[in-house]
């Protein structure tokens, strides 16, 4: 299993919607929440709710210049994120290899017993 | 409709119901899984899967021996797990031909729920490869340092 921050951060990814936002930060940079809300298809204080959880997760940072608050990726922590997503990817991978290991042991025993049974006199 | 994370799959040489013990049998669980599988596969059974000293509660949704099985995990303690705080992990099996069966195993994540459905539908073309392609994406931003 993961640990608690791992978490946080995986629960923050795993939704479409701040992915779709941190998508848009991650290929333009800085920029505000009222300019994502441009760009995406729900609200603009769902987007507000999405980088609160991304920046708690320490997804994203904000910075204020003016009025207004512009927020980025950070860099570091998507790394963690990526490098946690492809760590599922394995350990995925190897369940599935010890269960087709597991499976095919035990079809191999019952092939065996059955043709004992057939023979009708045990070895 | 649920987003996918995560999808993999394994070619087995046994038939469907080996497969099937395998992935739902909780002494055999312990052998691939979890350390500790505490679970009835019963739809709607709520369980627990250990991991050395972490561990959480995991809800079964569908069991259609031996073809569907599936359960809820990665929901907060205190929460029932639904569409929306839960990862969804879903096991396909797809006999191939006598003694050989396919296993998919696929991990998916919160539903797109406030989003209008032509919205939905265009996302989840665009990101058909699931998380595949935002690895790849984000490994790519990650290899070239910003400014």
């Amino acid at each position: 299993m993961t640990t608690q921050a791992d978490d946080e951060l995986w629960s923050a990814v795993a939704d479409p919607s701040r992915r779709r936002v941190l998508d848009l930060l991650v290929s333009n940079g800085e920029v505000s929440a009222s300019w994502l809300a441009g760009r995406v298809p729900f609200s603009r204080q769902a987007v507000s709710k999405h980088l609160v959880v991304l920046e708690e997760a320490g997804l994203v940072s904000r910075r204020k210049q003016g009025r207004e608050i512009l927020y980025q990726v950070e860099a570091d922590r998507l790394d963690q994120a990526t490098r946690a997503m492809a760590d599922l990817a394995d350990q995925w991978d190897r369940r599935l290899v010890a269960i087709k290991r597991l499976a095919e042991a035990a079809h191999a025993e019952t092939k065996k017993k059955v043709s004992r049974t057939d023979r009708g006199k045990p070895s | 409709m649920a987003t996918q994370v995560i999808e993999r799959e394994v070619l087995i040489d046994a038939p469907a119901e080996v497969v099937w013990r395998t992935i739902t049998e909780p002494d055999q669980m312990s052998q691939w899984f979890a350390d500790r599988v505490d679970l009835v596969v019963e739809p709607g059974a709520h369980g627990y899967m250990g991991f050395g000293d972490q561990g959480g509660p995991v809800v079964v949704e569908t069991v259609d021996p031996p073809t569907r099985f599936s359960y809820r995990w990665n929901h907060p303690r205190d929460e029932e797990p639904v569409a929306g705080n839960s990862m969804l992990v879903e096991f396909t099996l797809t006999p191939e031909g006598e003694d050989r069966t396919r296993l998919r195993v696929a991990e998916s994540g919160h539903e797109l729920r406030d989003w209008p459905d032509a919205e939905k539908q265009r996302y989840a073309d665009e990101h058909q490869h699931g998380w595949g392609e935002f690895l790849d994406r984000l490994t790519s931003v990650i290899a070239t340092p910003s400014t």
